[in-house]
């Protein structure tokens, strides 16, 4: 074992320890530490064992009674378990350890850097969404855009890939004036094209016109060389208003109409980072709270906001997303950074006008994309979840609000994907927690300075392989070519119970349901194969019918 | 006829609820049972019906500069705004509709004239198509513990029970009528559900008329004699649904509870759910926030809160579920009641019933199930749904909240119900149309005076003819989820808003594919197939059975195989 965990394990094993969980029956058995691993084993066949990694403890709590230990540990996927560890010391030791091994601060210790794949790997993930193939496929339907390779060496914007697309008529030069009028250099670059209609949706940080309107006559080429002649464009910032006015204060701002008068600005109001963290864990709080008022979970549901985070999110991007399909605009967005709430936007507006983002494989691609690529601070976000003692930093449920919001469209339109339900849950447990290195890091440029992709596996490695695909896979799903616009009313949009109500209630009897409806539908495919083989028997039998009867 | 001050009206438009920018035009036409709007634009032909029956409000609003509103609230939640050019006309408009949509008798409803196309005898078997004794006998009834009694034969005793009721076979005339005069309305406790596994039965009646401090002889035997009739049990549960407060407050007009000290081995119990007036208030202003043109989230959700509406909901349920509890788990009998004995009563018991017994969250049994618990046993129909111009103090929906309940809980077990979500806005539609005579009346006696069954349509029937629609395409009566108590989660959390019933005509609210439309195709394709296979089978049969079997290739052998196989 690695010497900085051995120094944080005092206690590598208890014995007769006792584990509550959610909906499974108690277990006694040794409780033993490993540097990535909280493991209780009964030592007896058959029997149900826990394998926790560190990383997805957000918390833990320990009291005594006499001298029996009790720890509980909240999980960063939100679900608590309790630990009954006989002996002080042993259960100060556990305590302690689990807690340090929990906030380890070094990237390079976590476990996806120890984890060897006990699977065989078909198509390795890190290979599978390169940007020059998503690139190859835009080409197919424009030459109006190329790939520049101006932030190859990410210094032109440290949260940007290598490789982005931009419009042809820009050249290099151009954006390197772009990314010195934009916030962390995110000069606009294209997010999606709309095969349909030719408009496009672009993204970046917010202009840094400041208190005296500073413009960038170039920022205003590249955004206008987008735009159809005679036509005009929306840009939609994801704040209010009176937020992107103060932010001049500090360097930001907004575009002008007079530097842009082909653009048309809308404000949104979505939430910052910080203020989505307080919103989860409100959220949170609510659900696991024991009191059996229908008024108190009523106004703890509204207290939290999170519902109104989520309407306020979806309405964002249905609103792009009518800009391009039904004005026939093309669409630039940003907040202040460009990596939060501009992400949410364009990826949801991907999922209602792309059918292609609709698929298992597509939706992969789409996160890479639009998060990953594009320089979602996944590290710093998931860090913590809603359990966390410590005050948030830069903690936020940014990507499980865009989840969330997917899984809404989802709902009123369960036909439509060909991925289910799990699918959303499982990327939101390894966003927060991963053997997998697919997460880890800020950005691009994190990655490639951490070499995971030599020294991790891939979360799509993992995925792509029939079983996993077959667990995750929709078995309602007909590929449907049209745009998929959601209803935002509040009457519409329900709280995610497959991740907030996961650990509060058995979900056995809607698993059961699910289970039907598959069964239902293969039964179905079973006969339809049996069916046409008959009759191609038939057919067969009939041809060869007057033969037999031939003397 | 002679309400109708003008049958039609032009260039009328009828307003999106969500967006009154999108708007129809057409023309507006009264007639003597439906208002109806035929929309003009060129090559659509669209019709929208509404049941005078099922209009609940018509208010006429401001006039505006495009022209006068009119608005049309209906029982089934539909609310329709029309756009009336000339004022005199939606005044007219407006006279009209408030007259026909309040029927002042009986007479006038429109179960009296809807006459589709079935003859005489058809009609009169619709009535037979449910038998409440045919149920009683399900349970095992009767049995050396519960008897038909004939003591209300003519609604001697109480007026608005049924004349065929099941008392404990220990229960003497002498006890029963004694009792039912110290009873609310004459409703002494009687049998509303007998478990034959364990013998405990749910009891229903009306309060006690115990005051500060009266007693009856009789109404103290009779519950011994419920008691008795669960030889395996040595107490009962006296179940009052009533917040202690109002059935307290009860006391002090002469009415009130049971005292335990005056009756033997008796537990009591308060559950705490709120009046008609409380639920028609709170149900009022559920609305109003379904209503909103363009709500934010916390407008809704504090609006949710504020009206209260959950919060009943779940009272409901929760009585349903210690009732349920007590019979399936403690084998113990229970009588219910709350003031009259004919709301919440009717609701805890029919809640009772659909967690107890798989029957009832069958089609047929929970039609069952409504005609027993409700239409039995004298829920005020025709008051609640405000059937005729009458006391508004009266309304109530009582009935919403059973079929609310049995939804929350479709919802908690997507397997365990044979019917679906369109069965039970059908039933509530229905409750409030008058189309059929079902509903009509406050009870038995009432139905009878109306000789409903010889005038009207059934419900029940038209809904078992079109029971392909309302039936759940993952029901599988084997199911382990089928099967037994359900075990029903009332934590806040577990419960939805409704907006299948309560935004019922916001269709831009709902799924905009269905899960449910999508299987049931499946399923009648995988049936179709299944004939098919059949008959290519017989088919190949045919080819294997031919004489010339020493020539068949192998293929055709390997064809019979396949065909083994299948068998």
């Amino acid at each position: 074992m690695i010497m900085e965990f051995a120094e944080l394990i005092k206690t590598p094993r208890v014995d007769g320890v006792v584990l509550h969980r959610p909906f499974m029956p108690t277990v006694e058995g040794t409780l033993c530490l490993t540097g990535h691993h909280l493991i209780l084993s009964s030592r007896q066949d058959n029997t149900e064992e826990l394998w926790l990694l560190h990383s997805n403890i957000d918390s833990i709590e320990k009291r005594f009674v006499g001298s029996l230990g009790h720890i509980t540990v909240k999980c960063k996927d939100l679900r608590m378990i309790q630990l009954e560890i006989t002996g002080m010391e042993e259960c100060l030791n556990i305590a302690s350890s689990i807690e340090a091994l929990s906030t380890l601060d070094s990237v390079s210790l976590m476990y996806p850097f120890f984890y060897r794949p006990m699977f065989e790997v078909i198509e390795d993930g890190w290979n599978s969404f390169l940007p020059q193939n998503a690139f190859k496929d835009l080409e197919s339907m424009t030459d109006e855009w190329r790939l520049s390779e101006v932030n190859k060496d990410f210094s032109l914007c440290p949260s940007y890939p290598p490789l982005v697309a931009v419009p042809k008529d820009v050249d290099d030069e151009t954006l390197k004036k772009v990314a010195t009028f934009r916030h962390g250099g995110r000069f606009p670059v294209l997010s999606y094209y709309h095969k349909k209609n030719g408009m496009v949706m672009m993204r970046a940080g917010q202009p840094l016109t400041g208190t005296n309107g500073r413009r960038c006559k170039e920022d205003e080429k590249l955004i206008n060389a987008t735009l159809r002649p005679g036509k005009r464009g929306y840009i939609i910032d994801t704040r209010a208003i009176n937020v992107a006015q103060q932010a001049k204060a500090r360097g930001g701002g907004f575009e002008l109409e007079a530097n842009y008068p082909q653009w048309r600005r809308i404000h949104k109001a979505i939430e910052r980072y910080n203020v989505l963290q307080e919103s989860l864990i409100k959220l949170v709080e609510a659900c696991n709270d024991q009191s059996h008022s229908m008024d108190r979970w009523l106004s703890k549901l509204e207290a939290s906001n999170w519902q109104t985070n989520v309407k306020e999110i979806l309405t964002t991007a249905c609103l792009a997303a009518q800009c391009i399909d039904r004005e026939g605009a093309s669409v630039l967005v940003h907040g202040t950074e460009g990596t939060d709430s501009t992400l949410q936007v364009t990826s949801l507006a991907q999922i209602i006008l792309d059918p292609g983002c609709r698929t298992i494989k597509g939706f992969q691609s789409l996160v890479e994309r639009e998060w990953l690529q594009a320089g979602h601070p996944f590290q710093q976000r998931c860090a913590q979840s809603a359990f966390s003692n410590s005050k948030p930093r830069y903690e936020a449920p940014v990507f499980l609000l865009f989840l969330d919001c997917v899984w809404q469209i989802l709902r009123q339109f369960p036909c439509s994907f060909e991925f289910n339900e799990s699918f959303l849950v499982l990327l939101f447990e390894h966003a927060y927690a991963s053997q997998f290195g697919t997460f880890l890091g800020n950005s691009a440029a994190e990655r490639a300075r951490l070499c995971l992709p030599e020294k991790t596996v891939s979360l799509w490695s993992w995925v792509n392989r029939p079983q996993e695909l077959e667990r995750l896979t929709n078995p309602l799903y007909e590929p449907n070519s049209l745009v998929i616009w959601p209803s935002v009313a509040p009457q519409s949009l329900l709280l995610w119970e497959g991740v907030f109500l996961r650990w509060n209630r058995s979900s056995k009897c809607l698993d059961e349901a699910y289970e039907e409806m598959v069964h239902i539908i293969e039964y179905n495919k079973e006969l339809q194969t049996k069916v046409n083989s008959l009759r191609r028997q038939l057919a067969q039998l009939e041809t060869e019918d007057p033969l037999l009867h031939t003397p | 006829m002679e309400h109708i001050r003008l049958p039609k009206v032009e260039n009328v438009k009828l307003l999106d609820r969500i967006s009154h920018r999108r708007r129809r035009v057409g023309t507006l036409y009264l007639t003597a049972t439906h208002t109806i709007f035929v929309e003009s634009e060129a090559g659509v032909r669209n019709e929208t019906w509404v049941l005078h029956s099922l209009v609940c409000s018509v208010d006429k609003l401001a006039a505006t500069p495009s022209g006068c509103p009119l608005l049309i609230h209906c029982k089934n939640f539909q609310v329709l705004h029309f756009i009336i050019s000339k004022e005199q006309e939606c005044h007219d408009i407006h006279l009209s509709l408030q007259r026909l949509s309040q029927p002042g008798d009986y007479d006038e409803l429109y179960c009296f004239a809807y006459k589709p196309n079935v003859d005489e005898k058809e009609r009169r078997q619709e009535w037979d198509f449910l038998d409440l004794k045919a149920d009683y006998s399900r349970m095992g009834l009767p049995n050396s513990l519960w008897k038909l009694s004939p003591v209300n034969q003519h609604y001697k005793v109480s007026d608005t029970y049924p004349a065929d009721l099941f008392v404990p076979e220990s229960a003497t005339p002498p006890v029963i009528v004694g009792s039912s005069k110290f009873r609310s309305r004459g409703r002494f406790p009687a049998l509303s559900y007998y478990c034959k596994d364990n013998h405990a039965a749910i009891c229903r009646s009306s309060q006690p008329l115990s005051g500060f401090s009266a007693r009856c002889l009789e109404d103290e035997q009779m519950l011994e004699a419920i008691l008795r009739s669960n030889p395996r049990s040595d107490f009962m549960y006296v179940v009052d649904t009533r917040p202690k407060l109002n059935a307290i407050a009860n006391r002090a007009a002469g009415k009130g509870y049971e005292n335990e000290d005056n009756y033997s081995n008796i537990k009591f119990q308060f559950v705490g759910i709120e009046n008609i007036h409380v639920m028609r208030n709170s149900q009022q202003k559920m609305l109003e926030v379904c209503e909103l043109r363009s709500p934010s989230m916390s407008d809704f959700l504090e609006g949710l809160e504020s009206s209260g509406w959950m919060k009943h909901i779940k009272a409901v349920l929760d009585a349903g579920i210690f009732i349920a509890k007590a019979v399936a788990e403690e084998g113990t009998s229970v009588l219910v009641h709350c003031s009259d004995g004919w709301d919440r009563t009717s609701q805890v018991c029919s809640v009772a019933c659909v967690l107890l017994d798989p029957y009832y969250r069958t089609l047929r049994g929970f039609m069952v199930l409504i005609e027993k618990d409700w239409v039995s046993f004298g829920h005020r129909f025709s008051h609640r749904c405000k059937h005729l111009v009458g006391d508004p103090k009266e309304v109530s929906p009582i009935i919403d909240q059973l079929l609310e309940c049995v939804w929350q809980l479709m919802e908690q077990f997507p397997c365990a119900f044979e019917f679906n979500e369109r069965f039970l806005i059908a039933i509530h539609n229905h409750v409030y149309s008058c189309q059929f005579g079902n509903f009509i009346g406050n009870n038995q006696r009432e139905r009878i005076e109306l000789r409903v069954h010889e005038r009207t349509h059934s419900l029940w029937s038209y809904l078992w003819a079109n029971r392909t629609d309302y039936t759940n395409p993952l029901y599988r009566p084997n199911h382990s989820q089928t099967q037994g108590l359900l075990r029903a989660s009332t934590s806040p959390y577990s419960f939805k808003f409704w907006k299948g019933l309560y935004n019922r005509f916001d269709h831009g609210m709902h799924p905009r594919q269905s899960v449910e439309d999508y299987l049931r195709a499946i399923q009648e394709e995988t049936q179709q197939l299944e004939e098919q296979l059949t008959s290519h089978t017989q088919v190949g049969q045919g080819y294997a059975d031919q004489p010339q079997k020493e020539d068949l290739s192998d293929h055709i052998f390997s064809f019979t195989l396949t065909y083994v196989v299948f068998t």
